[in-house]
């Protein structure tokens, strides 16, 4: 146990209810219901006891973490737990009286999601109309109250080309810093792949602007770019620092996951905070020890040098692309099944228009 | 002459658990050393990098000359990644 770090980052899941339905939501896509999900006082108990096991950054997220009526005691319930708290949330239904609410229970920061730069496409991506609209005067009142603001642009083929309005509506908004995530081929991003996943091109413009704009010493605003990972050679370290290193999740229900896509890792058994302390959790469950370290890893990873930086990739990838999640991420050039991400890759060059599917709130 | 805040969204956080200072940010959480502790503790919104550079000198027995450029580029380095305003 003393050589497994704690954990600086918690990643809380108060709802999978949220307004929006956009293509790419990195919920699972079995949601867990509203009548299953955690009361304010488990929350804040869990809060606490993530606190004194090294957590410091605790992230609000969801679905729509606007939707729990009890948003402000749970953000002050946090601060009186001494965490640095952060919500992530699309803006809808944050009136003004709410985000006073916020502010007085002590939030530290919010991040706002954008779908795009208009309504037109932002409406379309996020599957609600005029909520756009809503979320520009949403980042009006934050910036009224003064408020710390990330604009997270979340980027892929419909509208990738529009970064560059997108990183001067963050500087419109008032926003210190910016990130720009491409989709991440997980749940429903996968199930969407075909529409979501950008061109080659399309990848490679979309760096050299963020390169440009880190570059220009006028640049105020904070750039942080996360590049799809299939163009990549090698994989995206997971976690950081290797999974059960730097941070855990936890789904509506008290579910406790090693990162927001391991609901798919049905071999294993995540165990919930209601009936196991978060400490035990993190330092003793099988669910959380399953990759730590490399006994597990397989070749050619176990004898790479780099298996330090990225230990072995992730390991949700290797599962929903392989169906062996102990495999080495197929990203990796030296991956056996590399060619199954080449092949995804190439049937995206020549896709046309693709449908999507909306991902679904539960009641 | 430049003063340093801390904007808001930045704080400075008592660690217990690793016994140590740590600035946090959005999506940040640098873990002080000693000399970045004692520069941020003296952030206050009031006293400016060369006052701060003196006060560190004085408290330390060392020579402002040595100390200002510590502190100048510390700060300045934390300006750019917006966890300091110079105002
Ligand atoms: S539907 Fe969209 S806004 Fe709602 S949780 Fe999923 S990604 Fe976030
Ligand atoms: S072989 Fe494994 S450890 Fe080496 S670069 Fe590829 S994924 Fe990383």
């Amino acid at each position: 146990m003393s050589d497994i770090p704690a954990p600086f980052a918690l990643l809380a899941e108060l709802t999978h209810r949220c307004p929006l339905s956009c293509p790419y939501c990195s919920n699972p896509l079995e949601m867990v219901r509203g009548a299953q999900e955690l009361p304010t006082e488990i929350w804040a108990d869990v809060f606490a006891q993530a606190a004194s096991l090294g957590v410091l950054q605790l992230h609000l997220s969801g679905g729509e973490p606007a939707a729990r009526r009890d948003l402000p005691e749970l953000v002050a319930a946090a601060r009186a737990a001494g965490l640095y708290v952060n919500l992530i949330t699309s803006g809808i239904g944050l009136t003004p009286a709410r985000l006073d609410a916020l502010e007085a229970a002590g939030l530290d920061h919010v991040q706002l999601s954008l779908q795009g730069v208009n309504a037109q496409s932002a409406d379309k991506i996020g599957g609600y109309k005029g909520g756009f609209e809503r979320k520009m005067s949403v980042a009006g009142l934050i910036a009224e109250r003064g408020l710390a603001l990330t604009i997270n642009a979340v980027m892929h083929r419909t509208n990738l080309d529009d970064l560059p309005r997108m990183i001067e509506m963050a500087r419109e908004l008032g926003a210190r810093r910016i990130e720009i995530a491409c989709v991440q081929f997980y749940g429903w991003a996968l199930k969407n792949r075909a529409a979501l996943q950008p061109s080659r091109a399309q990848v490679d413009q979309a760096k050299a602007i963020v390169a440009a704009a880190r570059a220009d010493p006028a640049e105020r605003l904070v750039i942080d770019f996360v590049p799809p990972d299939y163009y990549a050679d090698y994989p995206k370290a997971c976690m950081g620092g290797g999974w059960g290193s730097t941070g855990l999740n936890i789904a509506p229900d008290g579910t406790v996951l090693p990162c927001h896509a391991a609901q798919t890792m049905t071999h294993l058994q995540f165990p919930n905070v209601q009936t196991m302390p978060l400490r035990e959790i993190w330092y003793g469950s099988a669910a959380f020890n399953a990759y730590r370290g490399d006994d597990w890893m397989p070749e050619p990873c176990r004898s790479c040098p780099r298996k330090a930086v990225d230990h072995g990739g992730c390991r949700c990838q290797a599962l929903a692309l392989t169906g062996d999640a102990a495999a080495t991420d197929p990203v990796c050039r030296k991956s056996p099944d590399r060619a199954k991400v080449d092949a995804l890759l190439a049937e995206g060059e020549s896709a046309t228009e693709a449908e999507w599917t909306y991902r679904m709130s539960p009641v | 002459m430049s003063v340093p805040v801390l904007p808001r969204g930045v704080r400075l956080h008592d660690d217990r658990v690793r016994n140590c200072k740590v600035l946090l940010g959005p999506e940040r959480a640098l873990i002080l050393d000693e000399s970045g502790t004692a520069i941020l503790s003296a952030v206050d919104g009031a006293r400016s990098i060369e006052q701060i550079a003196a006060d560190l000198a004085q408290r330390y027995s060392a020579p402002l000359e040595a100390v200002r450029p510590d502190v100048t580029n510390f700060l300045a380095d934390l300006a750019k990644r917006r966890l300091v305003d110079l105002v």
